[in-house]
Order: C-alpha cells, then sequence, then structure tokens
C-alpha cells in the first residue's frame, strides 16, 4: 500500500508542479510534486516555516496555488472552495464552536448538508462512539479536557464521511503520555475506515509511528518522500539524517570511490568506509551520519567487517532504559553512543578509552 | 480537625482566637487599599452621587410655597377648595402678613415664578402685588381681601387659590405629573390637552432614535470591525487611525461639518444636482429634522460601536470559519452560524454603549435637529438654563434614568449582561 503510488495506480491527490508565494517576492512552497494514494497514511513533516502548512492549507482551499495544480480523485480543485471539496480537517487548536455543545458540534457538517434529524443523530452518535465520547455529547467544548476535545475534533472531521482527512498538528497542544494514546488511536481509526489522511507535524516520533509515507519538508521543497523505516534508516541527505532521530556525524573529504564503497578521509586524518549517498567524486567534502544505537564499543558484539576507531569516554547518562554516552571521536565531541539497559551491558565510565566499531553500511557519506 | 474540637476555636501561636489574628493582619492590607481609592471614591461622591442625588431631590421638593408663605399655608388648610368659594378675610391678612416679610427677603418673586410653572400669571400677581402690600400697614388697613382683589383681580380669581393650595405641601408629584403630560387640574389628576402633550412624545422619540442609531451604528460598523480584526496588521492600523480620528476631532467641528454637507445649500445637494439626480427647486431637506440627527450622531457614536466589537473579535481564532467550511458550510452559514455567535458579546457592548450614550445626547440634536430631531435632554437643558425650571427637569431627567435602567435590566434578562465584553 506504501507503494500504491509508486506501482502505477491512480493517485488519489496529487500535487504539480505546485508554487506558493505569499509576497510576490519568496517562494514558501518550491515546485511540490507529491502523490497520494487513497487509503494511504502521509505525514508533511518539517521544521516551522518549511512550507508544509502550507501545502495543506492549499489543499483544504484556503490558501490557493500561486502556480500549478492540485488534483483530487483526478479532478482539480484549484477553483473549488473549500466547502464544496468535502475534505475533513482537524485543526491545531481543535476550533471546536465554543458556542454549541458536542453533538451540536458534530451535527454541523451534517445540517449544512441537509440531512434528516434521524439520520443525523444515528451519524453523531457513530462518530462519538467510535472516539468513545458517547456521554459528552450535552456538554460544550470548554468543559472537556484538550484530549476529549481532540478526539470531538477527530470525530467531527470523520462524521460526514469524507474520503480525505486532513489533520494541522492536532496533538500539538496534549502532554507526551496522551498524544502517544491518541497517535494510535488515530492511526488505527484510520485504518479501519480506509480513509486517506495528510498529516502535519513536526514531531518526527510522530511522524514515524503513525505514517504510511513521510514527506519531509524544508525549505519549500520536499527533501525526501518515503516509509518511516527507510527515511530513517536510508535518510537521502544530511538534512533528513540530522531531522529524524538522533545522528552522529564527522566532517570528511571522499578520498575514493569503488564499488559502492566511498572511503571518506575524517578531519582527523583517519580513513573510514562508507556508503556514498549523495557523493559522487573524490575531493568532495562531505558529512558522515552514523546512528548512535548501530555503534557497537563491546568488543565481543563488534561483527565481523566492522570499522573500528579509538574514542574517549565524556560523559555517562543514565536515562531508564537506556545509556547515553558522549564520546570524542575523530576530534567530535558530540559522538553519542546508545545501549540497551540489559543485564550484561557495561557501563562507562569518563576518561576511559576504547574502540568503538560499526558497519560501513550503517555509515553514509552524505551532503556537507 | 481533632484540635478543635478539643479545644474550641483554633487559636494563633500567642493564643488569640485565629480568626479574630486573620483580621487583625488585614486590617492595614484594607485600610491601605481604602487609601488609595479615597481620592477617586470622594471625587465621584462629590461631583456624581451628591449632585445626582439633590437633582432627584428637586423633582418633588416644594418647600418654597411652605417657606415663603407659612401663614398663608396654615390659614389655606381649612379652606376647601371644591366649594368653588374664594376664600375668607383670615386667608388674605395671612397672605398680607405673609408678603410683608416676602417682600422685604425680596422672596415673593421667586415664589411667583414657581408658581407660574403651575398656573401662567401667578409670576406677575406676585410681582405686581409685592409693589402694593409695601404700602400697606397691617395693623389699620384691614380688610385685605377688597384690597387684595382691588390691586389685582387675579386674587379674587377662584383658580389662583386653588394653585396656591395645590402647592402648598412640601413634597408634590406635580413635576413628574408635568413631565408625562399630566396636570392637577379642579377634578384631580388629568392628562394635558393635545396640543400641549410634548413630553411623552419626546421621550418616545428619543427612544425610537437611539434605537435606529444603535442599528445604523451596528450595520455600519460591524463590517469596519471585521476588517479590522482581520486584515494585516499595517493596513489595520491605518483603518484604525481613520476609525480614531473622529475621536480627536471636537464634537461642535464634526457637527458643524454635517451642517456643511447636509444643508440644502450643502455639498450633497449641490452634488446631486450636478449630477442630475434631483433638480434646483427640489433639493432634499436633510437637515433640521430627524434624518440630520441620526446621520450625525451615527457618526458620532459609530466609535464607540466598532472598538467593543473590534475587541472581540480580535479574539475569534481564523480557525473556527475556516473549520465550518472544511465541514461543507458556505461562507454565509460559516459566517452566520459560526462567526455572529461569537461576535455577539462585542454587539451587546456597542449597542449598550450607543444606546445609552444617544439617549442622552445633547450638543448635536441642538445643532442639527431643528424641531423634530430634539432629543428629551434638550428639553432638560432648556429648563435647567433658560425656563429655570429645575424640578421639571430634575423629573425628566429622572424618568429618563429610570427608563435606561430599566432598559439595562431588561437587557440583562434577555442578553445576559455577562455576554457584555467592553476590551
Amino acid at each position: 500500500m506504501t507503494n500504491a503510488t509508486h506501482s502505477g495506480d491512480a493517485a488519489f491527490v496529487e500535487f504539480e508542479h505546485v508554487q506558493k508565494s505569499y509576497d510576490g517576492e519568496t517562494l514558501v512552497v518550491k515546485d511540490l510534486n507529491l502523490a497520494i494514494g487513497k487509503g494511504e497514511f502521509l505525514t508533511m513533516l518539517g521544521p516551522s516555516g518549511s512550507g508544509k502548512t502550507t501545502c495543506l492549507m492549499m489543499l483544504a482551499g484556503f490558501e490557493t496555488a500561486t502556480n500549478g495544480d492540485i488534483r483530487l480523485g483526478g479532478r482539480p480543485i484549484n477553483n473549488i472552495p473549500p466547502h464544496k471539496r468535502g475534505i475533513g480537517m482537524v485543526f491545531q487548536n481543535y476550533a471546536l464552536f465554543p458556542h454549541m455543545t458536542i453533538a451540536e458540534n458534530l451535527s454541523f457538517p451534517l445540517e449544512v448538508r441537509k440531512m434528516g434529524k434521524n439520520d443525523r443523530e444515528t451519524k453523531v452518535k457513530r462518530a462519538l462512539g467510535m472516539v468513545e465520547m458517547e456521554a459528552f455529547g450535552g456538554r460544550r467544548p470548554a468543559q472537556l479536557s484538550g484530549g476529549q476535545q481532540q478526539r470531538v475534533a477527530l470525530a467531527r472531521a470523520l462524521v460526514f464521511e469524507p474520503e480525505l482527512v486532513l489533520m494541522d498538528e492536532p496533538l500539538g497542544a496534549l502532554d507526551k503520555q496522551l498524544r502517544e494514546k491518541m497517535q494510535f488511536e488515530i492511526k488505527h481509526i484510520a485504518d479501519n475506515l480506509g480513509i486517506t489522511v495528510v498529516y502535519v507535524t513536526h514531531d518526527q516520533t510522530e511522524a514515524l509511528t503513525m505514517s504510511d509515507r513521510v514527506a519531509v519538508f524544508d525549505d519549500g521543497r520536499i527533501q525526501q518522500l518515503a516509509p518511516p523505516d527507510k527515511l530513517y534508516e536510508e535518510p537521502e541527505n544530511s538534512f533528513v539524517a540530522q531531522f529524524i532521530g538522533e545522528n552522529n556525524t564527522l566532517m570528511g573529504t571522499v578520498d575514493s570511490i569503488n564499488n559502492n564503497i566511498a572511503v571518506v578521509r575524517l578531519d582527523g586524518g583517519e580513513l573510514i568506509d562508507c556508503k556514498p549517498v549523495n557523493v559522487s567524486k573524490p575531493g568532495q567534502r562531505t558529512r558522515v551520519s552514523i546512528r548512535p544505537e548501530r555503534v557497537e564499543f563491546n568488543k565481543s558484539r563488534i561483527q565481523a567487517g566492522a570499522h573500528t576507531l579509538k574514542a574517549e569516554v565524556l560523559e555517562f547518562i543514565y536515562m531508564g532504559d537506556i545509556f547515553r554516552t558522549r564520546l570524542r571521536v575523530a576530534g567530535n565531541d558530540d559522538f553519542i553512543v546508545k545501549t540497551r539497559n540489559a543485564p550484561d551491558q557495561k557501563r562507562l565510565n569518563p576518561g576511559q578509552q576504547l574502540e568503538i566499531g560499526w558497519l560501513p553500511n550503517d555509515c553514509r557519506a552524505l551532503d556537507a | 480537625m481533632s484540635d478543635t474540637t478539643e479545644t474550641g476555636p483554633m487559636l494563633a501561636a500567642d493564643g488569640t482566637p485565629l480568626k479574630v489574628s486573620l483580621n487583625r493582619a488585614l486590617r492595614r492590607q484594607k485600610l491601605r487599599a481604602l487609601a488609595l481609592i479615597a481620592p477617586l471614591l470622594l471625587f465621584v461622591l462629590i461631583t456624581f452621587v451628591v449632585p445626582i442625588g439633590s437633582m432627584l431631590f428637586r423633582s418633588v421638593e416644594n418647600e418654597i410655597v411652605r417657606d415663603t408663605l407659612p401663614k398663608t399655608v396654615a390659614a389655606l388648610k381649612n379652606w376647601d377648595p371644591s366649594l368653588h368659594e374664594l376664600p375668607g378675610e383670615p386667608v388674605y391678612a395671612a397672605l398680607a402678613a405673609d408678603l410683608k416679610v416676602a417682600v422685604e427677603e425680596k422672596t415673593h418673586t421667586k415664589l411667583g415664578s414657581r408658581l407660574n410653572y403651575e398656573n401662567p400669571g401667578m409670576s406677575s400677581l406676585f410681582r405686581q402685588i409685592g409693589r402694593s402690600v409695601k404700602k400697606w400697614d397691617l395693623a389699620t388697613d384691614a380688610p385685605f381681601k377688597e384690597k387684595f382683589i382691588e390691586a389685582n383681580k387675579g386674587w379674587g380669581d377662584f383658580s389662583t387659590w386653588r394653585t396656591l393650595k395645590t402647592y402648598s405641601p412640601a413634597y408634590t408629584n406635580g413635576y413628574f405629573l408635568n413631565a408625562i403630560d399630566f396636570e392637577k387640574g379642579p377634578d384631580g389628576i388629568r392628562q394635558r390637552e393635545g396640543n400641549q402633550k410634548i413630553y411623552v412624545t419626546l421621550f418616545i422619540r428619543t427612544l425610537w432614535m437611539a434605537l435606529v442609531i444603535m442599528g445604523s451604528c451596528l450595520l455600519l460598523g460591524y463590517p469596519v470591525a471585521w476588517l479590522l480584526a482581520n486584515l494585516p496588521n499595517k493596513t489595520a492600523n491605518l483603518l484604525m487611525i481613520l476609525v480614531l480620528l473622529p475621536f480627536w476631532t471636537s464634537l461642535l467641528v464634526r457637527t458643524s461639518a454635517w451642517k456643511v454637507l447636509l444643508q440644502q445649500q450643502g455639498v450633497i445637494n449641490d452634488v446631486l444636482i450636478w449630477l442630475g439626480f434631483i433638480s434646483d427647486e427640489n433639493r432634499l431637506v436633510m437637515i433640521n429634522n430627524q434624518f440630520g440627527t441620526i446621520v450625525a450622531m451615527t457618526h458620532i457614536l459609530l466609535p464607540f460601536m466598532i472598538l467593543p466589537l473590534y475587541s472581540v473579535m480580535k479574539t475569534i481564532p481564523p480557525s473556527y470559519v475556516r473549520a465550518a467550511k472544511s465541514l461543507g458550510a458556505t461562507d454565509w452559514t460559516a459566517f452566520w452560524r459560526v462567526y455572529f455567535p461569537q461576535s455577539i458579546p462585542g454587539i451587546g457592548a456597542g449597542a449598550i454603549l450607543v444606546f445609552i450614550l444617544s439617549i442622552g445626547f445633547y450638543i448635536t440634536p441642538e445643532l442639527v435637529g431643528g424641531t423634530q430631531g430634539v432629543f428629551i435632554s434638550n428639553r432638560i437643558a432648556y429648563h435647567i438654563s433658560s425656563s429655570l425650571n429645575w424640578g421639571l427637569a430634575a423629573a425628566l431627567g429622572t424618568i429618563l434614568l429610570a427608563a435606561v435602567m430599566l432598559l439595562y435590566w431588561a437587557y440583562d434578562k434577555i442578553v445576559g449582561i455577562d455576554n457584555v465584553k467592553l476590551g
């Protein structure tokens, strides 16, 4: 399913060469091309100002594309007003109407569709049941907690059975625990209903846990569009590598590239083997990226073919489920190693000298 | 808990009861707070509560008759006006004695003008008799009945005495009756003749025009407030200055500007003639009538509607309307079902402000209202400064105050005063 749009299925939502400028001088969205398959859960992830929310607003119809086409089910929607697009939307601050009760809030989209009273009541009840809020129909939004408001907002966006639902950082205002719980709930509801979801967030954990595919935005462009595992393990450029998860970087220069192995001379003088991702010729500056959990210092566990480097322990941080150790490696004082708090796990002491190792495949030579 | 049940009231560390100790600790704070607001409290007391109180009192106060003519009032006690006969010699003698004193103290003319409000002609009656009484000798010149009637046959008129009798008590409802177009006739309280009924009409007109002005302020102000709240800051600031500009201009200047615009030889008529919409003979009459008052006052009071509306609209996040649209509502439905209900506190505040301000407006109706466009306040001002009938002015003012309070109460019942947000 994640590859729906690659495998030739007709895309449900399509952005084609979409550009957006607010002031006529700078582009907020630069040439966006994106195809979203039916039933897909796609997340737009990026720092604030990266253009992700603008893309969502263009899809919802609240912003007009300066250039390019947006299609929904094959139909261009650039000139269709928002209320005729039939797209459900969950807003960052929920936007529940404060002067209406929860049931009235949910009934609103059905009323404007001129649905009969009985049908409305059935649907409202069903939608509230879906988010386990049946008992709250008579309350006002202000009488609910943040998490409850969030559920109601979700139910309201779904009650008129849209095929596409947009969510603009819907969990941003919740505390961590509730947020994690809601992530799964939203995901399950979306899967059960088979709806297409476009989700905007700046929280990478949220993006990784919920999505079929993630589009990482920066500077008005999609930096990488991939399923979560691919995104995390095979970032295509250093922005994505930095933005998704924790990342160790070592600066260096490409020495040679052969058989899909790049030899990089680090600024400290060491030579290491890396997987060339976006370096092509010797002499290029590169940023080598290694995930902290892919680094091993336990001699017995360092696999054959692993690359080893000398390191000095600077700091040991106990974090409960994991240990976080800060090392000095090849002149970098911020080299982090994460290890699981297993019974046989060693705790390192500051000042300790040791050898660390990783597989060349986990070490990616990216743009500088 | 168990401490209190065993030892009675809670005690502080030094053994005094906790409540006493707490009060003592808070007393200093309370005194300091009181000292801080004392200047304002005094100011409000002296410039607001006292004048209003004295004004309210004036609307029923009538001690002048009793104070000026004490003996006459006492003598009149036994006189029954329903017999339609003139009082006897003792009353005239008492009046002569009272007037002798009053003329010396020069209070008889004041009494004359007071009674003139009730019975026109009384003023000259008292002024004239004052001159005669001076020459009389109380001891030798009796009987006085003939002398009075000889001096002015008004004193032989039954209605003169009836007025004196009616207004001899220290307190009267006469001013209030007057203010609602009633009078004390020979057979009790009765409504005034058709052409003398002015105050009820004026009250109704004042309320009606205040409502119209409030309505037109709302119609004109709502879109402006919406623009102010939704435009980008730079443009909104410019617009805000345009809204506030009238605030910084003198009320008189603005009213005079409307005079220039609206009069028959004025700018608007000239432009309409130039454009060919009306002919020179049919110039529109837009001033010195209700239309002029409504236009000028709407303009003057508009900021009082726009500002509370703006401050409320500023707090309505745009995501509500967006949410409504995403749920399938048309622009109109989104506005009417979602945006408008949330702007009601602003409408309430603006409407109350404009209504109450316009009900007591004075300068503008005076200048552009002509005869048909004046308010009750203009009549009050007339009685305060020209006719000097302060009692009637006070009664009119009291009724106006009561009407406003009644409307406020009704508004609270219907809309709820909690739903009003001034900023």
